[in-house]
């Protein structure tokens, strides 16, 4: 699967280190350790020190992953407890039927 | 704190600071604008112009009460809204360029969005924040933000979000309006009324009989006095216009001035010098009476004292008109073309009823007429309900009044069933000329009558009213044993009556010549008499005179017959005897 091997870039919108906020990145990287080890970069944008950053990903609610790469933009709201959801939105999995 | 200190402080409290809308009416409504660092909700059906009112609001926040504002558009973008006001003569791109607003789009697609774990709002608390805080903002405009339920799944943590928003908005100390569309049987589909609890306002969108009516009502206004009755708005090229019927007070100003109605013997009739001036007129009559020749006449006096008026015809051209009325002697055009007159044509159907009100209202106030003439009102029936018509007929008197404006307005009444919506406007008018015809002897006449006029000593006289080559003229009707009599019948008694007075004449000059006869002939018979009186005391004077010489002559016939007697000796005084003795005697 090309989608698999490419380089995955994926941005994580927070505002301000809230327990949320904690929670989504550990989720994030453990998550990406797991399925995507040694192909992905992962940003962290804190809303509350760029807050105009908000605009470009129309970002209402944090935390927010967006797989910007590869194409085409996906996204996932909240902490990322569920991983499986998480999975499915960065379609890493195939949607359950 | 003294006691007043208190009751002032307490009535300050009471009453609700309020941030004003600035669009025409609505300020009205709710007593001076929405509650200040509150949340209003704006709710209704698709189409009916919630978007437009909450930009406005911003618009004019900014324009009129240097308050700037921030839109959060969530269902169309900045560029649409650019574009879909601009109609409105709201100039977005500037203001944002001016930096007095901000119109930030926030794109909800659900389809690449998953939900995994708990989240919060604090993506559009910070995009608000930058956002008020790039401009100052005071006012926030959020449209529509139900959009939000069908973003996200997890409605629990959306609503409390939704509520802290609204917390949070109002902690900032700026004052919003919120848009949402109307559920089945709920204000608003997901129901975020339950947030937004200071102020609720719905607007509708109905259409009766194909024509489309839009309304606004205060459904709620927390610590507020507030206008509860449904009012008609409408969009225009000037934004939303409220109409608050019944906010119109019978406030204006009058004046006794008195404007001259153009033909004058109607000013005659009416005590003395025409209508009132700001007053309103109702010309009513059957078809075809000359109801507008007359209202034609009263715009041609106005102009030509110099005063503009302004001609409503919801039946006849321009062009139709100033050609009519050439024919009675009115030369329209000159003052069209001094700009002292105007003509607006059209159709009432074109318009929904307050969109004429407001077109009215609109032109009224840029022409700055002395005189408007609406001819006919009874076409407005067509466009509305009754109840409707005389409400906006209402309203427009008031408006019409308030800014000291003559109104004609004319009316076909048919006689015998005066609608309900007739009904009111003859107790809302000030002065109400009729014109009927009258059917005898063949033909159809005219008259013309005083039915009401409020403060003048009118004139109680049916008039017969002419149509002549120069203008209207009123005659007097024959009022006789037969009735009143008009046109023909009028002239053939008139004529009757020219040809008594000539034969009575006649008859006298007659009657006078006879007696100089007679005197003529008197004074021959008097001369005639004197004449045979004197011939005779001619005779008898000459008889006088010969009296005694008579009696001498006897005496001498005596004298004279003796003698003769004396002839006959024998007997001579037998003879005599005889004579003077009757015969036979003894």
């Amino acid at each position: 699967m090309t989608v698999a091997e490419e380089i995955w870039h994926l941005r994580l919108y927070v505002a301000g280190q809230t327990p949320k906020s904690i929670r989504a990145f550990g989720n994030l990287k453990h998550l990406c350790e797991a399925h995507l080890a040694g192909r992905y970069e992962v940003e962290v944008i804190d809303l509350l020190e760029h807050p105009s950053l908000a605009q470009s990903d129309d970002i209402l609610a944090v935390p927010t992953l967006v797989r910007r790469l590869p194409k085409p933009l996906r996204k996932v709201i909240g902490d990322l407890s569920n991983t499986e959801r998480v999975l499915v939105g960065l379609r890493l999995e195939p949607e359950s039927p | 704190m003294t006691e007043t200190k208190i009751h002032g402080s307490a009535v300050s409290m009471a009453t609700l600071r309020k941030t004003p809308t600035g669009i025409s009416g609505l300020d009205e409504v709710t007593g001076g604008g929405l509650p200040r660092s509150r949340s209003t909700l704006i709710c209704g059906p698709a189409g009916c112009g919630k978007t437009l009112v909450a930009m406005e609001f911003l618009v004019r926040g900014i324009t009129e009460f240097n308050e700037p504002g921030v839109f959060i558009a969530f269902e169309e973008t900045a560029q649409d809204l650019v574009e879909n006001h601009a109609s409105l003569g709201f100039d977005l791109a500037q203001l944002e360029a001016d930096g007095r607003l901000v119109i930030d789009h926030i794109d909800v697609v659900r389809a690449d969005t998953k939900e995994s774990g708990e989240w919060d709002l604090d993506g559009l608390f910070l995009r608000l924040e930058v956002a008020i805080q790039a401009v100052g903002a005071k006012r926030v405009v959020i449209d529509t933000i139900e959009t939000l339920f069908g973003a996200f799944s997890n409605t629990v943590i959306l609503r409390s979000e939704l509520s802290r928003l609204f917390r949070w908005l109002r902690q900032r100390g700026v004052t919003s309006v919120i848009t949402g569309e109307q559920g089945d049987g709920t204000l608003t589909r997901h129901g975020i009324e339950e947030y937004v609890s200071d102020c609720v306002v719905l607007l509708d969108h109905r259409v009766t009989e194909q024509t489309s009516t839009r309304r606004l009502r205060i459904l709620k206004y927390r610590g507020s006095l507030h206008g509860t009755n449904e009012y008609p708005f409408l969009i225009g090229e000037m934004g939303v216009s409220v109409l608050p019927i019944t906010s119109l007070g019978l406030r204006h100003s009058v004046s006794a001035e008195r404007v001259s109605t153009g033909v004058d013997r109607v000013d005659v009739m009416l005590g003395a010098g025409g209508f009132y001036k700001g007053s309103t007129v109702l010309v009513s009559g059957t078809a075809g009476v000359g109801k507008s020749t007359l209202a034609a006449q009263f715009c041609d006096a106005t102009c030509s004292r110099g005063e503009r008026a302004v001609y409503f015809a919801f039946e006849q051209s321009e062009a139709e008109i100033v050609r009519n009325m050439t024919s009675v002697g009115m030369d329209l055009k000159k003052w069209v073309d001094a700009g002292l007159l105007e003509f607006q044509c059209f159709r009432p159907s074109r318009l929904s009823l307050e969109a004429h009100l407001f077109a009215v209202q609109k032109f009224v106030t840029e022409f700055e007429p002395a005189v408007v003439v609406m001819d006919p009102i009874s076409d407005l029936v067509r466009v509305g309900t009754g109840v409707d018509v005389s409400d906006l007929l209402t309203q427009q008197v008031d408006f019409l009044k308030g800014k000291g404006v003559t109104a004609l307005f004319t009316s076909i009444f048919s006689a015998l069933q005066p609608t309900e919506a007739e009904l009111k406007m003859t107790s809302l008018v000030d002065t109400w000329l009729r014109l009927e015809t009258m059917e005898g002897n063949g033909e159809r006449n005219r008259v013309l009558y005083v039915l009401k006029s409020r403060g003048m000593a009118h004139s109680n006289q049916i008039r017969e009213f002419l149509l002549t080559g120069h203008g209207i003229e009123l005659a007097d009707v024959y009022v006789g044993p037969h009735g009143v009599l008009t046109g023909s019948a009028r002239q053939a008694q008139e004529a009757m009556e020219l040809t008594d007075v000539t034969a009575r004449t006649e008859e006298l000059e007659q009657r006078r010549i006879n007696l100089e006869r007679r005197r003529q002939s008197v004074e021959a018979q008097t001369a005639t008499l004197w004449r045979e009186f004197e011939d005779e005391a001619d005779i008898v004077g000459r008889l006088l005179s010969h009296g005694s010489t008579g009696n001498e002559d006897r005496a001498e016939q005596r004298a004279e017959r003796d003698r003769l007697r004396r002839g006959n000796p024998d007997k001579p005084d037998d003879v005599d005897q005889k004579l003077d003795t009757p015969v036979g005697a003894p």
